[in-house]
């Protein structure tokens, strides 16, 4: 064979022409092998790694494995919160035919369904027994600085499930169905040709052991609100579609009762169609919230609760909460808060008819932690604070005594006030002035206590240490939504003054809302009709004083407050930071972290006066004529207690609210506990609240409620 | 190998009756068999995929088929064909009209009919027309290489290149129909029209383009069916939107199959791009896509170098050919196969528009695969007889 230069070597001279052109094709060929030669090490070798992870993206779909949610149990380990798993059958929006269901703000309606995705949801409808006629159907978004929009469109109920859940969050699945028959799941699964999108998984529930006991604290879940995605302290580690808790301990420990979400990875081809499994993230499972609380003081509480607002239904009693803590370190041993309502219902989202029942104001807010989030005059368990101040300001004499002599009546500026059923007590020292609750002796220490407005806008020494046992402030429970109440000050007189004008006159803070004229006296700073009664005047007066002194006037305490003043009345004066969570524990058990927050500060009081305020306390509940000794002398542990009445409205006019904080203290056993009961609109505390703790105390000491004393 | 029967059909042969017929060129046909055994490995490797199965076996029966056509041809003198022009010629246009007669595949409206159904095989007319194109083209300039500097011999050959290159287009056939004309550029770039002329074809090409993209359809007078349109003009828009436009999403996909192939490739069995579906027409539109991330860069470098080898063979025997017939056809099919490379590497790795055009023994398609086969039996026949000839000269002078 002859090689390719020697055949060269004998062709014919070509035309210089035509060599010409040979050469530039050939010139050509070969510039543009240069080019794809360069190309190709571009693609290939400098951008290859990006390109595979493209490739790598394109083939392994992955299915989000919901994680089982963290238990939360009490304090003995019973599970009061479980995750149950449960057959669901659930649609993943955006892998719907047709592009998926989207969400665009800029459209009305806003939540676009595909017409292909229509046949896809009547298979399933049929295969679920759903209607598919189409319904008024609501869902609401969030818009960006608008806040909820809600639309009402006709749709059939599976599109309508899936609307809601694209309005909510684009990235979550719908759960269609819980609790299905495991063959609709299996039919389902094998035939993913047919059903484009929707996935049979197990989701989980909650389940709940206590009922409606505790439901406020333990707190609802739901799918996670572009407002609360963007809260990192709350919700660390929660992505779009994530179901996470809304309120009570579900919110405040969410990250770590959420656990981590798997995923299986699914091989699809471009068509979609089903190659094979990929790799698999096992979903971690969320961490276990242990509390300090005591189911079945829980429930003893709920029960003796709900039963004194039936037995004080006359006076108007409507609502109420407790708290029991231990007084020495803030953990909280029960907690809830009347009406409550069933968790399991809203398990799957609140539906709008559940919602606007629970919001409707005839049933008294079921969704509101009293507890926490109800503050309200806390009338005469307030004396503790009172004398405090009084003694630790020199204000007054520890052996310092009042004549509360028959027929007095307390006049001071020209205001003239008398206790209670109009009663007189003789000559009373501090602790028989607690134990009768004797009102006069305690006007006499807010005129005492009383001071110059403008030289002390904040107040004096009774604000001062009302202010030190944490009134007016967050106690710093781990529950979401606590409120600070406040405490009657110059200063606060002020601010209300300023929103009662506001609110007169329909400006400021109530501009759009209708005026409520209101005529002023000569020199303008007093109402003498009409107004928001919000406040009567523009300036402080010794009267004010003498109110704030007895838990009347602008105070507003919550009971957790309460539970905090009388746990550092008995454990010599530290303010304990109150929490319901004692540890978090991983799947297997194991502590990850103890829940033991820090106290907020030691009060300095003399050991002495505290004596004389807890001996004032003991003689309340076992004193010849103690308040509570009616409810609490036959309790046989040396109970401190102090009933309240605080009335509501001008005298009373609007209820009252009946109010008890006690205590047995740690030198009488060892579970020392401090209890606080309100009953709203109960009357007196005695008669309501008391009873309610001497049960929560029985059951707490004797694994029993034990009878009912002094109701009604 | 050796026959001696068509010795007898070529008159200056049978001057040496009795020797050897010179071997071919095996440069070329090693070129032409490496890059067919490439595809065989390639649509093999894709064969786990339901959408391709089976196609390597088609693509090999093809390729021998192909082997001995091409070996067959090489045999004869190409010459002789000069002879039968006008039915070449003829048979180029009746084969692509021929196509209208038989219901377009799957009986859809608007969907092309490009091909003739036979028993066990569907014929395309158009791939197969080049090569009779190239034929006839080359003998009507022959006919006219004296004038070859006057307007008429350009605008006849011109005109001779454009009536098949139109019954293309309307089946239609883009792509085709763009070889078509480039074959009738090469006839007149290498019969040594004047530069002129050249320059002149090369403007118009360039203003018909322009006009027919962008002006026309602006006025209101579509020439190319929008799809064909966006095709073109897809890949000059990087940041196109691949779930809405097709075009856009082959071009990408073809990018990331290329790339995830990165310096050695990811192997048949982990080629998700090609196999599972996402690179589109992985066997044929997509098939360089797809050995780019089958065998990386090294396995793309060893079929492109196939390639170049193939180009450097034929540009040889474009100034080797016995005559200007031989020269006309070598530098035709020179340039059938370099824009048929190019535009479709090019387009495989988003630098050219995505057109339809087979990658020449590569991709997936038996008419491609004769058609190229059968440019090689001539190519070979060229290289054949231009060493007979400079053999009998060199006998003459030494004798």
């Amino acid at each position: 064979m002859l090689g390719p230069s020697q055949a060269g070597s004998r062709t014919p001279p070509m035309t210089p022409q035509l060599a010409l052109r040979v050469a530039l094709a050939g010139g050509f060929a070969l510039l543009m092998f240069a080019v794809i030669f360069f190309r190709l090490w571009f693609l290939q070798v400098l951008s290859g790694s990006q390109y595979a992870a493209q490739a790598q993206s394109n083939t392994v779909l992955q299915i989000p494995v919901g994680a089982p949610r963290g238990e939360i149990v009490d304090s003995s380990g019973q599970p009061l919160v479980q995750s149950v798993a449960v057959p669901s059958i659930q649609i993943a929006p955006r892998s719907l035919p047709g592009g998926g269901a989207l969400l665009d703000l800029a459209l009305k309606p806003p939540v676009v369904i595909p017409a292909a995705d229509g046949a896809v949801f009547a298979r399933l409808a049929k295969l679920l027994g759903v209607s598919t006629t189409a319904k008024p159907c609501t869902y609401t978004v969030y818009v960006a600085n608008k806040g909820a929009e809600s639309f009402h469109v006709p749709l059939a109920p599976i599109a309508c499930q899936v609307a809601q859940s694209v309005a909510q969050s684009q990235y979550g699945n719908a759960t269609i169905k819980t609790d299905v028959p495991t063959y609709i799941q299996d039919y389902i699964a094998e035939r993913q040709a047919e059903f484009p999108g929707v996935l049979s998984q197990d989701t989980y529930v909650r389940k709940y052991a206590l009922g409606n006991a505790g439901a406020q604290v333990f707190g609802y879940l739901g799918q996670i609100t572009p407002a609360e995605l963007k809260d990192k302290a709350l919700y660390k580690g929660a992505v779009a579609g994530d179901v996470v808790g809304q309120s009570g301990l579900e919110a405040q420990y969410n990250q770590y009762l959420q656990g981590v979400d798997g995923a299986e990875g699914v091989k699809v081809n471009s068509q979609g169609q089903f190659e094979g499994y990929g790799k698999t993230a096992a979903p971690t499972p969320g961490d276990t919230l242990k509390l300090s609380l005591n189911a079945k003081l829980e429930q003893v509480g709920q029960q003796s609760l709900i039963r004194s607002i039936a037995a004080n239904h006359a006076s108007g009693a409507d609502a109420g909460s407790f708290v029991a803590m231990d007084p020495q370190n803030g953990q909280i041993y029960a907690i809830g808060s009347v009406p409550s309502y069933n968790p399991a219902s809203v398990v799957n989202g609140i539906s709008t008819k559940e919602w606007a029942h629970l919001n409707n104001p005839s049933n008294h807010y079921p969704l509101l932690d009293r507890a926490i989030q109800s503050a309200g005059p806390d009338g005469s368990t307030f004396k503790v604070v009172t004398a405090t101040a009084a003694l630790q300001s020199g204000r007054w004499p520890l052996n310092g005594t009042f004549n509360d002599y028959p027929g007095r009546v307390f006049c001071v500026s020209g205001l003239c006030l008398h206790n209670a059923g109009g009663a007189n007590y003789g000559v009373v020292d501090l602790q028989q002035a607690i134990e009768v609750s004797d009102d006069e002796f305690f006007y006499n220490l807010g005129v005492k206590l009383n001071g110059n407005p403008a030289v002390y806008p904040k107040g004096f020494p009774l604000q001062a240490w009302a202010r030190r046992y944490g009134l007016g402030q967050l106690t710093g429970i781990d529950l979401p939504g606590e409120i600070p109440g406040e405490i009657g000050s110059p200063l606060l007189q002020t601010q209300l003054w300023k929103q009662e004008r506001q609110c007169d006159t329909g400006t400021g803070l109530y501009k759009g809302h209708p005026p409520h004229p209101a005529v002023l006296s000569p020199l303008g700073d007093s109402i003498v009709s009409g107004g928001c009664g919000i406040a009567n005047t523009s300036y402080w007066t010794v009267g004010d004083n003498l109110e704030t002194g007895v838990g009347q006037y602008q105070d507003q305490l919550t009971p957790i407050q309460l539970a905090v003043v009388y746990a550092a009345v008995e454990n010599g004066g530290t303010i304990v930071t109150p929490h319901v969570g004692a540890q978090i524990l991983s799947p297997s058990g194991s502590v990850i972290q103890a829940i033991a927050p820090p106290p907020k500060r030691k009060l300095n009081i003399n050991p002495t006066y505290l004596a004389a305020i807890q001996q004032g306390l003991y003689l309340a509940a076992k004193g010849p004529r103690g308040t509570s000794t009616d409810v609490m002398s036959s309790f046989p542990e040396p109970v401190h207690g102090k009933t309240g009445s605080a009335e509501l409205g001008t005298q009373g006019s609007a209820g009252t609210d009946g109010w008890y904080a006690c205590y047995v203290p740690a030198s009488a056993t060892s579970k020392p506990i401090v209890v606080v009961v309100e009953v709203q609109k109960g009357g007196y505390g005695t008669s309501s609240a008391a009873p309610v703790a001497r049960q929560i105390l029985s059951q707490w000491f004797f694994g029993k409620p034990g009878p009912m004393v002094g109701l009604g | 190998m050796s026959a001696t029967t068509p010795l007898r059909l070529s008159g200056e042969s049978s001057l040496r009756a009795g020797r050897r017929l010179p071997g071919v060129d095996p440069l070329l046909l090693f070129a032409a068999v490496g890059l067919s055994l490439c595809s065989v490995v390639v649509l093999h490797a894709l064969n786990g995929s339901a959408y391709y199965a089976g196609e390597y076996k088609r693509q090999a029966i093809f390729s021998g088929l192909g082997l001995l056509v091409a070996l067959a041809i090489s045999r004869f003198d190409y010459s002789r064909l000069r002879e039968f022009r006008y039915v070449i010629y003829g048979l180029a246009i009746v084969l692509n009209l021929a196509v209208f007669a038989f219901p377009a595949p799957g009986g859809a409206a608007g969907a092309s009919q490009r091909r003739i159904p036979l028993p066990g095989f569907t014929f395309q007319s158009s791939t197969f027309g080049m090569v009779l194109v190239i034929l006839a083209l080359s003998a009507f300039a022959v006919e006219r290489s004296r004038r070859m500097s006057e307007h008429r011999t350009t605008a006849r050959i011109l005109l001779l290149g454009l009536v098949p290159a139109m019954v293309v287009m309307a089946e239609p056939d883009l792509g085709d129909a763009l070889v078509y004309g480039v074959i009738a550029y090469a006839v007149l770039f290498f019969l040594g029209t004047s530069w002129k002329h050249l320059a002149a074809l090369a403007a118009l090409v360039l203003v018909a383009t322009v006009a027919v993209l962008t002006v026309a359809p602006a006025v209101g007078v579509n020439v190319l069916h929008g799809y064909q349109r966006e095709r073109l003009t897809t890949f000059l828009n990087p940041t196109c939107n691949t779930a809405k436009d097709t075009y856009c999403y082959q071009l990408e996909h073809g990018l990331i199959a290329i790339g995830s192939g990165q310096k050695t490739g990811t192997g048949p069995a982990r080629a998700s791009q090609a196999t599972g579906g996402f690179l589109p027409q992985a066997s044929s539109d997509f098939v360089f896509a797809t050995l780019g991330e089958m065998y990386g860069f090294v396995g793309a470098a060893v079929v492109l170098s196939l390639y170049a080898l193939l180009i450097w063979r034929t540009l040889r025997i474009v100034t080797m050919a016995k005559n200007l017939f031989g020269t006309l056809v070598a530098g035709s099919i020179l340039a059938m196969l370099m824009f048929q490379i190019f535009v479709t590497v090019g387009m495989n790795m988003g630098i050219m528009p995505i057109t339809g055009i087979p990658l020449p023994l590569m991709a997936y398609g038996g008419s491609s695969v004769i058609t190229t086969f059968t440019a090689i039996g001539l190519l070979e026949s060229i290289y054949v007889q231009a060493r007979m000839s400079s053999a009998g000269k060199s006998l003459a002078l030494t004798a």
